[in-house]
């Protein structure tokens, strides 16, 4: 794809956009990828042609990729480590009734 | 070829199939050159969608003409006198504002028509518009937005679209003028009167250029017409010779 390269015109990037989309089974959006768009009416336009060509979805987000804030990878050790050996934690341990659904 | 030429609904159908299929090969000349990513993939789905519903046409003239004739028979091996799309639908691509400015003016028609031919008694055709008026009704949001956004853009997409809306908005008149098979089926109930559709696509066309700052085209003017009695500009030809070589050249071919 070649950029937008018009003498006199101005260079400015379209802003970075991140996408989530609902999935016909899926009950919570999920992250699909990003794009560019102008503004959120663009970005949802655009979304719609790049990201649910094949029945993906049933519902878009878009957010502007600058409001999302990051963990930093480096501190991945601090943050995360820690729960490795902390088993009970996770409610393994209790029988799911079967007319509980989506766990 | 000529035994079906009298049959008022063949003929419209050919004509709707050449519409959707000529544009939509235009816009996918796009392919793999749209000014970024995400609108290479949008005229590309636009393109597919017009494809899809010219398929429909062509096999439901096939089926009507009854001479085992196919729907690849009807678009590859037809010339370009045959062919009955309108002049608007054939212009060349140019830059994206011509492109936009097009398609503005086709889905202003398409949208509002298919939306009436949901209606019509012939229920292939009914059935047909409601497939396709969804596929419109998005086309005509993304053009209308675009044209919004080059009309109220920069000076320079400003420049282009005045440009492109001075060459193109003269094939407009001769989407919603009848020809003898149009006016045929207007009478029977199987088209929709066509100036039945004129207001709302005024008033949807007034709307969009006010949001885009753009003083209406004033004047009759020049209007181009004859390409849906198959009198063609000189873009056709050349168009055809790309969309049919394969077929032309070998001939049956399949892969």
């Amino acid at each position: 794809m070649t950029a937008l390269n018009i003498p006199g015109m101005t260079q400015a990037e379209w802003p970075l956009w991140e996408v989530f989309i609902r999935s016909k089974q899926g009950l919570d959006h999920k992250h699909v990828g990003s794009l560019h768009a102008a503004d959120a009416p663009m970005a949802l336009q655009n979304a719609r042609d790049v990201y649910t060509r094949r029945l993906e979805g049933v519902s878009i987000w878009v957010v502007e990729s600058q409001h999302i804030h990051a963990s930093n990878p480096d501190d991945a050790a601090e943050l995360f480590d820690p729960a490795a050996d902390k088993v009970y934690r996770h409610p393994t341990f209790f029988p799911v009734p079967d007319s509980i659904k989506h766990m | 070829m000529a035994s079906s030429h009298s049959h008022p609904l063949f003929d419209y159908l050919l004509q709707a199939a050449d519409t959707s299929l000529v544009l939509g090969h235009r816009l996918s000349e796009w392919c793999g050159h749209g000014p970024v990513l995400e609108q290479d993939l949008a005229l590309a789905n636009i393109a597919l969608d017009l494809l899809g519903e010219a398929r429909s046409y062509y096999q439901y003239a096939a089926e009507l003409e009854g001479l085992g004739r196919t729907e690849d028979d009807l678009a590859y091996l037809r010339s370009a006198v045959e062919y009955r799309n309108p002049l608007l639908v054939e212009q060349p691509n140019g830059d994206f504002a011509h492109t936009v400015v097009r398609q503005f003016l086709f889905d202003n028609y398409h949208y509002h028509l298919l939306k009436a031919l949901q209606a019509s008694p012939d229920a292939t055709l009914a059935a047909i518009a409601e497939k396709a008026v969804k596929e419109a009704a998005y086309h005509l949001k993304w053009s209308s937005e675009w044209l919004i956004r080059l009309g109220d853009g920069t000076d320079e997409s400003r420049r282009r679209l005045d440009k492109a809306i001075a060459t193109l908005w003269r094939y407009q008149d001769e989407l919603l003028a009848p020809t003898p098979a149009e006016a045929a089926l207007q009478a029977l109930g199987v088209l929709p009167a066509y100036h039945d559709l004129q207001p709302t696509m005024q008033a949807h066309a007034a709307h969009v250029l006010a949001e885009a700052t753009v003083p209406a085209p004033t004047g009759p003017g020049y209007q181009g017409a004859g390409g849906k009695l198959g009198r063609h500009s000189e873009h056709l030809g050349y168009l055809l010779a790309e969309l049919q070589y394969l077929q032309r050249t070998y001939p049956g071919l399949q892969w």
